[in-house]
C-alpha cells in the first residue's frame, strides 16, 4: 500500500525526518531530483517495516532501511504519548538510578534535597538563530557533549553533507563544539546566564541547563566561559 | 394578548438549567429565549478559543462567573505542535477584565499564560475565587505570587502539569495569613522547595481545604505533619514518597494517612518505594481514584501490583499507569495485559482508564470489555506501533470491536496497536456516543477515515498520525468537520490542493496548514504535514506564527496568513 502511495506522489520533493516533527528541504530551491520518489529514504510514513516485532531482538535491520537503522519506538517524535512531565520524571528516575543505589538511602540534611533538585532532566528547547521553530531534544537519551552536538547536528543541518537542512542552505558537516564553524552551541543555565556549551564536566552540565542556543559565532563574543564562583557554587 | 412567557418567569426557569449543551439547545428555540437563556448563563464554556471572539463572549453573557477555554490541539502535549503555534490567554483576558469585572473562575487548558495575564486577572476581579490552569506555559512563579497575595477571596488555585519559569519557592507565603478561604491548591508541576513552615500554617488556617497537590520536593518526612494539619483532604497528591524514614516516623505517618477518612482521590507518590505501599492500604477502600504517573516503580507497577489493587480498591472509578523507564527501553515486561485485566475484573466502579502496556491480546480486550461495560474513557497505548496480537499476530481490530461494541456510554477512545480499515468499521458502527478520537499508526486506507467520519454521530474531536489516507475520506465527509469542534492530522497523506478544496468547500471552517515549508512553493499533490482543522465564527486568527497558514477562502487569494504580533 505504501509503495503505490510513494509512486503517485512522484512530484513532491518532501523529505519528512525520520524522528522529526517537521521534515528538511525546501522544494523550491532543490528541483526536481532524477523522478526519485517524493518520500527519500530518510522521509517516509513509518509503517510495520520498521518496527521489528515485539519480542524479536531489536537488532539494526539495514535491508529496507539503506543504512539507517529503524527507528525504536521511544526514538519516534511525541510517541509513546506521555507528557513532558512524566517524560522528566522518569529521565529523573533512570538517572537516578544510575548514581547508585545511594540515592535512596536518606541524608538528614539538605542534601537530599538536593539530589532531589538535581535530577529535572529531560526535554529541553534548542532553538537556532534564524530558524523559526524551535526543537525539543531529551538530554537524557544523551551521554556526551559529542552526543548532543551530534543530533543537533542531525536536527538542524540534516548531518550529511551537501544535503538541505532546515536552515535551507547547502551545509557541510558542523563542528559545533570547536569553534571552527559559523554557529556556536551555547545554553542558557539555571541562573539565567548563556553560557558556552563545553565548559564544565557532562553531567554537572545536563542538571544546570535550562536551555540550548545554537547561536552564529559572530554574535556570542560576548558570553564568557564560566565564572570560578559559579563552579564553587555547583560542586555539591 | 400576549401569549409570551413573562421574562422573568423564563428567567428562573433557565436558572435550573446547568448543563451548557442543554443551555445551548435551549438558546436556539426561539429569540426571547435566546435572550433569556445568555442573560442567565454563569458558567462559560469556550472548547477551541479560536472558534469564537472573546469579544463575543464577553457581550453575549453579561452574568458570567466562570470562563473555561482550551487553546493548542491535544497532541501538544506530545510534541507535534511546534512552539509558538497560538493559545494566547492575554486577548480573552484582557476582554474580561474591561467588561465582566465580576468573573470568579478561570479555567485554561493548554494555552499560553504569562505573567502579565496572572497580574491582569489578581487587579481586574475583585471576586476571584478559581484558578485552574492546565498544561499551560509562559509564566513564572511571580504570577503566581501575584495571585496569591492579591485575590483576597481565592479558593482554589490549581496549576496541572504546566511549564512555569520556576524561580523559587516564596510564592507560597504570599498568601496573606488572614487568607483561610483555599480549598484546592495543587503545585505538583513546580520544582522548588517551598518553606515547610510556611505550607503548615498555611494548612492551619484552611478548614476548608480539600485538595491538596505538592510537589515533588516535599519530601516523605514532612508529610505526617501536614496532613495532620489537614485531615479533612478528599484529594491527596503526595511529594515524594522515597526517603528513609525509620520505625517511629512511619508509625506516626500511617497514622495520619488513617485519619484521612474522606480521601478520595490519590496521586503523586514520586519514586515510591515497594516498602511503603502497605502505607496506603487504609486509603484504598475508599479511593475512586488513583493516579500512578510518578510512582513509576517497577515492582509496584506490574501485574501483582495492579492485582492488589484490583482487590483493595472497589469504590475505584479511574486509574493511570504510565510505564516505567524500563518499559520504555523495552528490556523486561512485567506490566502485561493481565494487570489491565485483573483491574477491570476487580474494580466494577471502573470507568475510566490510561493504559501504557507493551503488548496487548485480542482476548485481554474481549475479557475487559465483558468486565466493564461501563467504560467511558477507554485509553490504551500499545507502546510498539503496529504491534499485533503477541499470541496469534492478528490485528486487534477484534478486541477494539468488543469495547465498542459492550461499552455503549464510551466518550473517549484511544486505539493502538495493529489496526486494519475494519477496526474502524466497527468503531464507526458502534461507538455512537464517542466524542474523541485518538488514532496512531493505524488503519490501510482512506476507508478508515470514512468509516469514522459518517458513522461515529458524536463525534466531537478526532486526532490522527501517521496513518496512510488523505484526501478523499476528508473531502467526502466535509460537512461533518462543522459538526466537530476539531480535527488533527499529521503525517498523513493529505494534500496541500485538498485543504484548499476543504476550505473552500466549508467557510466556517478554519483549515490550517502547519508546515515548515509556504505551501504556495510546492505543486496541489504534495502531502502537508500536519493540518488543523476547526469549525469558528471568528474567521482566520490574526496570531498565527510563521509555520502556520491558514487557507483563505476566496480561491484567487489561495493562502493567507495574517500576522499581527
Amino acid at each position: 500500500m505504501i509503495s503505490e502511495l510513494e509512486m503517485e506522489k512522484a512530484e513532491s520533493e518532501l523529505e519528512l525526518g525520520l524522528g522529526l516533527s517537521l521534515g528538511g528541504g525546501t522544494a523550491a530551491k532543490i528541483g526536481k531530483q532524477g523522478g526519485g520518489g517524493a518520500w527519500g529514504e530518510r522521509g517516509r510514513l513509518l509503517t510495520a517495516k520498521d518496527f521489528p516485532s515485539v519480542g524479536s531482538k531489536r537488532a539494526a535491520d539495514s535491508a529496507s532501511h539503506a543504512g539507517a537503522s529503524p527507528p525504536r519506538s521511544s526514538q519516534v517524535v511525541g510517541w509513546p504519548p506521555i507528557g513532558s512531565h512524566r517524560m522528566n520524571s522518569l529521565a529523573a528516575k533512570s538517572a537516578r538510578e544510575e548514581e547508585g543505589e545511594a540515592g535512596k538511602k536518606k541524608v538528614k540534611d539538605d542534601e537530599t534535597k538536593d539530589v532531589n533538585k538535581k535530577v529535572q532532566v529531560g526535554f529541553i528547547k534548542v532553538n537556532m538563530d534564524g530558524v523559526a521553530i524551535g526543537r525539543k531534544v531529551d538530554l537524557n537519551a544523551h551521554s556526551s557533549y559529542e552526543n548532543l552536538a551530534q543530533t543537533l547536528e542531525d536536527m538542524f543541518f540534516r548531518g550529511n553533507p551537501g544535503t538541505i537542512g532546515l536552515t535551507g542552505q547547502f551545509t557541510k558537516p558542523l563542528r559545533l563544539l570547536d569553534g571552527s564553524s559559523e554557529f556556536v552551541l551555547t545554553y542558557e543555565d539555571k541562573e539565567g546566564d548563556w553560557m558556552l556549551v563545553g565548559d564544565v564536566p557532562w553531567r554537572m552540565f545536563i542538571t544546570s541547563v535550562k536551555r540550548l542556543r545554537v547561536m552564529k559565532t559572530s554574535e556570542a563574543n560576548g558570553l564568557a566561559a564560566r565564572h570560578q564562583e559559579s563552579n564553587e557554587r555547583q560542586r555539591k | 394578548m400576549d401569549r409570551r412567557f413573562p421574562f422573568k418567569v423564563l428567567e428562573h426557569i433557565f436558572s435550573f438549567v446547568d448543563s451548557n449543551e442543554d443551555r445551548n439547545s435551549v438558546s436556539l428555540v426561539c429569540k426571547s429565549w435566546f435572550e433569556t437563556e445568555r442573560r442567565t448563563r454563569k458558567r462559560v464554556f469556550v472548547g477551541n478559543c479560536y472558534a469564537v471572539s472573546p469579544l463575543k463572549v464577553a457581550r453575549r453573557f453579561p452574568k458570567m462567573r466562570s470562563l473555561t477555554l482550551k487553546g493548542k490541539p491535544h497532541f501538544a502535549d506530545y510534541n507535534l505542535v511546534p512552539d509558538g503555534w497560538g493559545g494566547y490567554a492575554w486577548p480573552w483576558i484582557e476582554a474580561m477584565a474591561a467588561r465582566r469585572p465580576f468573573l470568579e473562575e478561570i479555567r485554561l487548558k493548554r494555552m499560553v499564560v504569562t505573567d502579565e495575564c496572572l497580574e491582569k486577572i489578581a487587579a481586574s476581579f475583585r471576586d476571584f475565587k478559581t484558578l485552574v490552569l492546565t498544561s499551560c506555559e509562559g509564566f513564572s512563579t511571580d504570577g503566581i505570587a501575584a495571585i496569591a497575595s492579591t485575590c483576597r477571596k481565592l479558593r482554589d488555585l490549581e496549576l496541572r502539569e504546566c511549564i512555569v519559569d520556576d524561580l523559587g519557592g516564596d510564592w507560597l507565603s504570599y498568601f496573606p495569613e488572614t487568607s483561610t478561604s483555599l480549598v484546592s491548591i495543587d503545585f505538583s508541576c513546580l520544582d522548588s522547595e517551598v518553606k515547610l513552615s510556611d505550607l503548615e500554617r498555611l494548612l492551619s488556617r484552611s478548614p476548608n481545604l480539600k485538595s491538596l497537590k505538592l510537589n515533588r520536593s516535599v519530601t516523605l518526612d514532612v508529610l505526617e505533619s501536614l496532613l495532620r494539619r489537614a485531615p479533612q483532604l478528599v484529594e491527596l497528591g503526595t511529594g515524594s514518597f522515597s526517603d528513609e524514614l525509620d520505625p517511629e516516623e512511619i508509625a506516626k505517618l500511617t497514622k495520619a494517612l488513617s485519619e484521612l477518612k474522606q480521601l478520595k482521590s490519590l496521586s503523586g507518590l514520586w519514586d515510591l518505594l515497594p516498602e511503603y505501599i502497605p502505607l496506603l492500604y487504609s486509603l484504598c477502600p475508599r479511593l475512586t481514584s488513583l493516579n500512578l504517573s510518578y510512582a513509576t516503580v517497577m515492582d509496584l507497577i506490574e501485574d501483582k501490583g495492579l492485582k492488589t489493587v484490583a482487590l483493595c480498591c472497589k469504590e475505584l472509578r479511574e486509574l493511570r499507569v504510565f510505564p516505567s523507564g524500563a518499559d520504555l527501553d523495552e528490556t523486561d515486561v512485567t506490566l502485561t495485559e493481565q494487570g489491565l485485566v485483573s483491574v477491570s475484573e476487580g474494580c466494577p466502579k471502573l470507568e475510566s482508564v490510561l493504559y501504557f502496556c507493551v503488548q496487548f491480546t485480542n482476548a485481554a480486550l474481549v475479557s475487559i470489555a465483558k468486565n466493564r461495560p461501563n467504560f467511558r474513557c477507554f485509553r490504551l497505548c500499545v507502546m510498539e506501533p503496529f504491534a499485533p496480537d503477541y499470541r496469534t499476530q492478528q490485528p486487534l481490530d477484534e478486541g477494539f470491536k468488543a469495547i465498542v461494541e459492550r461499552c455503549k456510554d464510551l466518550r473517549r477512545l484511544s486505539v493502538s496497536g495493529l489496526l486494519t480499515d475494519k477496526a474502524f468499521e466497527y468503531i464507526g458502527v458502534h461507538a455512537k456516543k464517542l466524542r474523541m478520537l485518538s488514532i496512531a499508526f493505524a488503519g490501510d486506507s482512506d476507508l478508515m477515515l470514512h468509516h469514522l467520519l459518517s458513522g461515529c454521530q458524536s463525534l466531537k474531536k478526532l486526532e490522527i498520525r501517521d496513518c496512510p489516507f488523505g484526501d478523499t475520506a476528508l473531502l467526502e465527509n466535509a460537512a461533518k468537520l462543522e459538526t466537530m469542534r476539531s480535527l488533527w492530522m499529521s503525517s498523513c497523506f493529505v494534500s496541500f490542493g485538498a485543504c484548499k478544496q476543504l476550505s473552500q468547500k466549508m467557510p466556517r471552517l478554519n483549515v490550517e496548514v502547519i508546515d515548515e515549508h509556504p505551501p504556495k512553493t510546492r505543486p496541489d499533490s504534495s502531502p502537508v504535514e500536519r493540518i488543523y482543522i476547526y469549525r469558528t465564527v471568528a474567521g482566520p486568527r490574526l496570531d498565527t506564527p510563521e509555520f502556520v497558514w491558514t487557507i483563505h477562502k476566496s480561491p484567487e487569494v489561495g493562502v493567507s496568513r495574517l500576522s499581527i504580533r
